[in-house]
């Protein structure tokens, strides 16, 4: 690449200096660069960087927006035993989501490597379907799954003499639904990177293996494990924001309830801020989800790095 | 069609120089390889005649005019790269016509144009075919095609064998040599491949570190190389260099390496050699002047075999003198066993004496 | 190899197979059908509930007694008709494709462009830039909804369509230039460099070589456009309230709903169709779907 593109009949082209200058400015590369990308930081800089600051400004306002509290807000949160319980279940969510989607993920996608290659496309493409549909659509097919009366679980366990499960008003077993459905949508997710990353391997490592007298399990341990380490490091924290963050299953099957007990960060945040009204308070409470994305995503970050730098 | 004249090219990337300093005249329908290792600037150099790289410092004109600043497309050059970088998404004929479609020629002059560079390198038939269902011989040919379809001034070609199987090399080769006969356009082509080279130039540029080695045609390079680098790099297999000293031998001028041999210089070197009676020079000799006992007064001496490559018409064989391996061409009746001695001449007439200081060739 | 034949000696001698590999392979391909088996029950078995429940009469959905797994009184499309007739069902699905349209093009211009300069105009601060794009795509919708919301609120956007036109672009927008930098990224340097021999400008190269070449992680990226445009949750529930604004998702969650009885076959019927359009696409396009999925995290 050059820079010399402006150059270009240039005496021909500008009768006084000043016009060749600005034409000259206008046609090097950085110039160029800079307006291609413009769009892109006009949109990061007034839709993200700047809501970001605006918030942490309006979380230390007073409820009406009139007067600055400082970190009145924040210690107002610190007292509401709801809000402590809003961490535990965050936190218990997205770990125990995460965990149960990614050993789900990871042996559907050794599942799905190990049969016959023309039948993998139809199995991955029906296993993929939870994540196609709009997670606020397909939960409600949950709640109406989990409904009290006409509950088609607890109609299935009453065949085999089960007596019926409170699937969304007992505190253990909203958390328990919540996260199943959480499960549900994201496993595919984990299946797809798994896949991915499976069919990467070099079919000679295998190979080379089996002539070093590796049973399946040391092939698994030694070879396919090891070479996946780093996209399931990736995917695992990817995933951990994204359920952390989580809004739409918990907001239409539970609400947060019963009690409080499903309220994650978003969700809390919104019953806070909008609807009743304490855009401030709102803000605080999502802000308290940063530290943890941030540093959640310097790791995924570094793994990306990694991953860039070794291939 | 143009000469191109390179003037004190200088490149430097951060702050490592890759070409430091390049001085060649290429003449009009010259055929002019760039040949050396990896790193050594040679496609550097190629790529700032096509443009693609800023020039540090010096001057490159093409058909007289300085070109430093003006952009690729206004040098009226064509390129021909290493991974054919033909547009995976465009026909042949697509590919061929890209650049004329740019300049917004018109469509009965494409038509002409493309089907004209199309018979030349019989390629008529692949026209409305995609890369992707294309052999790597014949995208090597549609590379080439986009290359002299517009009829540029200078050709340029970087590495464009290099991907080819040892097969179709060879043809391409003898394809590249006919159509630049055909067409007479001034060509620069670079190249690691030394055979390429030889075969290929009316010229070749011997680069190393950044620097011209020699220039020369391909028999001056051969049988007078200038350095120490070229005597090395071109001939397969490579010349065989031994340490050794200068001494007056009755009158004449001869070199002992260690005990073991002594060659007597031709006596027309004698002037040449003189200045440096008694250093320590290095003595370069091509495998195929040490070779079984022939007619004539040259050198034997008896050495033991460490082993043979026998390649049919000839034997290639290695032993060790004064501790190091060197390697000789005998006829396959000579015989020679591993672990045998064998009879084997110097042929000194054809040898070289390399100053180790300057790394010149006496 | 005599290691896995010692590990199976037993069961092959049990078995009275041939050979060992054989009977390895057998059993793996066995556990394998049943794993999958048990995830694809698991992973259809509510949008399968969700279509026998919309395909029901209400008096059967009522009935206790009945398998609610299957239909036995009889299919139904009156919960379809009533929905595309009775409610707003179609305004919300104009409004969706409306806020869908923009988002695609305005999201693939912005980040093809900026791909572009990002990958292959190496300038100043790009290799940060690049970064901060990553680092954007990882930010959650629900960590800056409620200062958007006073922000869209001072522009005067709430409760319309167009803010969602605002807003979404800021959830598409770092991801499709993330991935469309890797795809431009793998493009050989050769290519540009041959085009720009053959006398292309900055836009005829973007246009003419890697907009075709890099068709497609172009597609991918436009269905990442579409799909997130088509699902998001978050902000159209909380900035919009009038039914004539509203999209699919939170009109099929919100308004279905009708006091306290529950049309469920409705509320099914109205779900499944709002998610139609995604499936579809993604039945069609599932390679290029998966292919923009996983290249967030194996391209750039």
């Amino acid at each position: 690449m050059t820079v010399g593109v402006a150059v270009r009949g240039l005496p021909e082209r500008a009768p006084s200096v000043r016009r060749g200058r600005f034409y000259l400015w206008l046609r090097r590369r950085s110039t160029i660069a800079v307006m291609m990308c413009f769009p892109l930081l006009a949109i990061i800089t007034c839709l993200v960087a700047y809501p970001f600051a605006y918030s942490i400004y309006l979380s230390m306002l007073n409820k009406a927006e009139t007067a600055f509290v400082g970190f009145g807000n924040f210690l107002f949160l610190f007292k509401r035993e709801t809000f402590w319980l809003v961490v535990q279940q965050s936190i218990l969510f997205a770990l125990v989501a995460v965990i149960f989607k990614a050993l789900i993920g990871l042996i559907a996608a050794h599942a799905v490597n190990t049969i016959p290659s023309k039948g993998q496309r139809k199995w991955r493409g029906m296993m993929m379907v939870p994540w196609v549909i709009p997670p606020a659509l397909s939960t409600l097919g949950w709640w109406w799954l989990f409904e009290p009366t006409y509950s088609a679980f607890n109609w299935l366990l009453a065949e085999f003499a089960v007596p019926a499960v409170p699937w969304l008003s007992d505190v253990f077993w909203a958390r328990f639904s919540v996260i199943l459905v959480n499960v549900w949508v994201g496993a595919p997710f984990f299946l797809i990177m798994y896949l991915a990353s499976l069919k990467s391997i070099p079919e000679d490592l295998y190979e080379a293996a089996s002539i070093d007298g590796a049973s399946a399990w040391q092939k698994l341990f030694h070879v396919t494990l090891p070479m996946m380490r780093n996209i399931i490091a990736i995917t695992v924290l990817f995933s951990i924001i994204v359920t952390f963050a989580n809004f739409d299953i918990v907001r239409v099957l539970t609400q947060g309830g019963p009690r409080n007990s499903t309220h994650l960060f978003a969700t809390y945040a919104f019953r806070v801020g909008i609807e009743s009204g304490d855009i401030p308070l709102g803000a605080a409470v999502s802000l308290f989800m940063f530290p943890a994305l941030a540093i959640l995503s310097f790791v995924i970050l570094r793994n990306v790095r990694q991953r860039t730098v070794n291939i | 069609m143009a000469n191109v004249s390179l003037t004190n090219l200088h490149k430097s990337f951060d702050r490592t120089e890759a070409v430091c300093g390049i001085n060649l005249e290429i003449a009009d329908n010259e055929f002019v390889v760039l040949v050396g290792p990896s790193g050594c600037g040679k496609s550097t150099t190629l790529r700032m005649i096509a443009g693609l790289e800023e020039i540090t410092e010096g001057d490159i004109r093409i058909g007289g005019g300085l070109v430093n600043d003006v952009p690729p497309k206004d040098r009226n050059i064509a390129m021909v790269f290493q991974n054919y970088a033909l547009y995976p998404h465009m026909t042949v004929f697509q590919n061929m016509s890209f650049g004329l479609r740019l300049r917004k020629y018109p469509k009965d002059e494409i038509q002409r144009l493309v089907g004209d560079a199309a018979e030349v390198l019989g390629i008529t038939e692949l026209l409305q075919r995609r890369p992707k269902q294309l052999s790597g011989g014949q995208r090597q040919r549609v590379a080439m095609g986009r290359a002299i379809v517009r009829n540029p001034q200078v050709f340029l070609f970087d590495e464009p064998l290099s991907n080819l199987d040892a097969k179709l090399r060879g043809q391409m080769r003898i394809e590249i040599k006919r159509v630049h006969q055909h067409l007479k356009t001034t060509t620069v082509y670079v190249t690691h491949d030394q055979v390429e080279a030889m075969t290929l130039a009316d010229r070749v540029v011997v680069m190393n570190n950044g620097l011209i080695e020699q220039v020369g045609t391909p028999s001056e390079l051969y049988h007078q190389p200038k350095t120490h680098f070229v005597a090395g790099f071109i001939g397969s297999p490579a010349m065989n260099f031994l340490n050794c000293k200068l001494f007056k031998d009755s009158g004449s001028l001869a070199v002992s390496v260690g005990d073991i041999l002594k060659l007597q210089m031709p006596a027309d070197r004698n002037t040449r050699y003189e200045p440096y009676l008694g250093r320590d020079l290095v003595l370069g000799i091509r495998p195929e002047h040490v070779h079984e006992k022939r007619a004539g007064n040259e050198v034997q001496t008896e050495v033991k075999v460490n082993f043979i490559e026998p390649l049919g018409m000839e034997t290639m064989v290695y032993f060790t003198v004064n501790g190091v391996e060197l390697c000789g061409r005998v006829s396959p009746e000579a015989d020679p066993r591993p672990g045998q001695t064998a009879v084997l001449s110097f042929d000194a007439g054809k040898s070289h004496l390399i100053d180790p200081e300057t790394n010149q060739v006496l | 190899m005599t290691n896995v034949t010692r590990n199976n000696g037993a069961l092959s001698a049990l078995l009275g197979s041939k050979s060992n590999i054989h009977v390895n392979r057998r059993w793996a391909l066995f556990a394998s059908y049943a794993c999958l088996i048990v995830f694809v029950i698991f992973f259809l078995c509510p949008p399968f509930y969700m279509l026998v429940t919309s395909l029901k009469t209400n008096a059967e959905i009522a009935n206790l007694a009945t398998n609610p797994w299957l239909i036995e009184q009889g299919v139904t499309t009156e919960h379809y008709s009533h929905l595309l007739t009775e409610t707003a069902f179609l305004t919300y699905f104009k409004n969706t494709v409306i806020v869908a349209f923009f988002v695609v093009a305005i999201t693939m211009v912005v980040s093809v462009l900026a791909a572009y300069a990002l990958s292959r105009l190496g300038f100043w601060g790009s290799g940060v830039m690049a970064t901060g794009v990553f680092l954007v795509y990882l930010v959650p919708d629900s960590l800056l909804f409620i200062p958007l919301f006073n922000i869209v609120g001072g522009l005067g956007l709430l409760n319309s369509y167009w803010v969602l036109v605002l807003v979404y672009p800021t959830l598409t927008v770092p991801f499709c230039t993330w991935i469309m930098i890797g795809y431009f990224a793998s493009i050989p340097k050769e290519l540009d460099e041959a085009a720009l021999i053959d006398g292309a400008n900055h836009m005829q190269m973007l246009l003419k070589v890697f907009i075709p070449v890099a068709l497609p992680g172009l597609i991918a990226a436009t269905i990442f456009a579409f799909t997130v445009s088509w699902a998001s949750f978050l902000y159209p529930l909380a900035y919009i309230y009038s039914d004539n604004q509203m999209v699919l998702t939170v009109g099929t969650v919100t308004t279905l709903i009708k006091g306290d009885v529950f049309h469920w076959g409705g509320l099914m019927a109205g779900a499944l169709l709002a998610a139609a359009p995604p499936v579809i696409l993604y039945a069609f396009l599932m390679d290029y779907y998966i292919a923009g999925l996983t290249s967030g995290a194996t391209k750039g």
